[in-house]
């Protein structure tokens, strides 16, 4: 199930709007595609952070992935919960895996993301 | 890609399927992590058909396999099988091998599946004795059951009495239906067993093994994971055309003095000289993971390469084997890794990583 509330990039994140903050993370597929995470690296709090930018790498036990941010400002929080259970990511991706909370730069750019029916077709044509 | 008997049965059970050389092969299941969990606890069952089966055979049998492979297969009583290499003229390893008497005159190769078109010429190219050389590949099936619980599970479906097989022996037997050769062995580190057998008998195993709920399903994802843990060596990585025995520390599977053979000269020599790079295991001390090709430096000069790297989760972090200079190799010094141009700090620590109550690795002394 791909929640409806959510916009997601083409790099397999999803974000949660609440006025000017942007809650992201990755999504199931991308989850699912990476297997068992062990490690994260990610930012810290005020770096400031563009859209399509590297705001840090999640390690499976077979892979590393860049984590690419869909939005661009300045990162205001940071789950501080993953480094030690990243298991989160694979068990709860839209929940307790959430990985920063971004102050938008540019709201509108939420916009060129994709819905949950867009995206379910993209993931479908992969 | 080339498919074992037992695709269906993966796809069945929701395998992650990759290629694998040539091969379409289950990745994993369940996940990497729970897969070499169950094996460490209780049990786990690998499809690893896609092995080469090479079968020599006849009059001249043991003159060829003792020509070109580096251990002594002249102390193999049937049924006894033993871990060996294959080296080129130059001492540099073609592939890694068990070799298995199954009769008299008769004795299987099991090589790389990366491996088994080379090897096979290889041996043929060198089959002087006029032995019977075959390709069984395609035909036949094997599966591992490998973990502390696995020796109980074997119990319940075979007729004779796996307490009393020992490690590198093998027997033939009948599990229900199907004709099978059972051999104490493995590549994890655990106690274990693989079972070789007909293709078209592979579904009707594997089920049966399966039936018992404790053993789980596992695919390479984890059999990669466990035989790091445990030290173990991977063609391609550990051993490649560039690397000797010496290098690896299989010197042991050399036996210098039985007459001539393939890469003997080099190999006298190599040992002589000793060796210019040497295998050592790595140990993570930050939340990082070396992996193959990473450069390993020590006091700010490079020192040596990865080879394999992964996440231990019996560990809880990372681990790797790495070729490192030899005055660079003392277990307790420290080096760096640069992973993604970030260092990891390891120690060099001695292998096994991971030592089981009960081993019955192919590749331990």
């Amino acid at each position: 199930m791909i929640p409806e509330d959510l916009r997601y990039s083409t790099s397999h994140e999803w974000v949660r709007v609440d006025d000017n903050l942007a809650t992201i993370g990755i999504t199931d597929h991308a989850q699912s595609e990476l297997g068992d995470v062990v490690y994260l690296e990610l930012p810290r709090v005020d770096a400031v952070i563009h859209a399509g930018g590297v705001y840090g790498t999640i390690e499976s036990v077979k892979t590393v992935t860049d984590l690419v941010s869909p939005v661009s400002g300045e990162i205001v929080e940071v789950n501080e919960d993953l480094p030690d259970t990243p298991e989160l990511v694979n068990e709860e991706p839209y929940s307790g895996g959430w990985m920063i909370i971004v102050k938008m730069e540019s709201p509108v750019e939420v916009e060129e993301l994709m819905s949950a029916d867009v995206y379910e077709r993209f993931i479908q044509e992969i | 890609m080339k498919r074992t008997p037992l695709l269906e049965e993966h796809a069945r059970l929701g395998a992650r399927l990759v290629e694998f050389a040539g091969w379409e092969m289950p990745l994993y299941y369940a996940g990497i992590v729970r897969e070499v969990e169950a094996v460490r606890s209780v049990a786990g069952v690998f499809d690893v058909s896609h092995m080469g089966e090479l079968i020599v055979r006849g009059a001249g049998a043991l003159d060829l396999v003792q020509y070109v492979t580096t251990n002594d297969a002249s102390s193999l009583e049937v049924g006894k099988a033993q871990y060996t290499l294959l080296c080129d003229e130059k001492g540099g390893v073609i592939d890694d091998l068990i070799v298995l008497r199954l009769e008299e005159d008769e004795y299987l190769l099991v090589v790389n599946a990366s491996n088994t078109e080379a090897d096979r010429e290889w041996i043929r190219g060198h089959n002087r004795f006029r032995a019977e050389l075959r390709d069984l590949s395609g035909e036949r099936a094997i599966i591992a059951l490998q973990g502390p619980a696995s020796e109980g599970i074997l119990q319940r479906f075979v007729e004779s009495d796996p307490t009393t097989l020992r490690k590198m022996h093998a027997i033939h037997e009948r599990v229900g239906e199907v004709d099978a050769w059972i051999s104490r062995s493995g590549y994890t580190g655990e106690d274990g067993f693989e079972l070789f057998c007909a293709s078209s008998d592979a579904v009707v195993l594997w089920r049966l093994i399966l039936e018992d709920g404790a053993v789980r399903p596992a695919g390479l994802g984890a059999r990669d994971v466990l035989r790091i843990e445990a030290g173990l060596p991977l063609y391609g990585r550990e051993l490649t055309r560039e690397t000797t025995p010496v290098d690896a520390h299989l010197m042991w599977v050399v036996h210098l003095d039985k007459g001539e053979f393939l890469g003997r000269r080099a190999l006298l020599d190599a040992r002589e000289r000793g060796p210019d790079q040497t295998l050592v295991g790595l140990s993570a001390e930050g939340r990082c993971i070396p992996r193959e090709g990473h450069v390993v430096s020590a006091d700010g000069a490079p020192v040596g390469h990865v080879t394999s790297g992964t996440y231990s989760p019996t560990l809880k972090r990372g681990i790797a084997m790495a070729y490192v200079r030899p005055e660079k190799a003392e277990v307790g010094s420290r080096v760096e890794v640069d992973v993604r141009g970030r260092p990891c700090p390891c120690s060099i620590v001695s292998t096994p990583f991971y030592r089981a109550a009960k081993a019955v690795s192919t590749i331990t002394k």
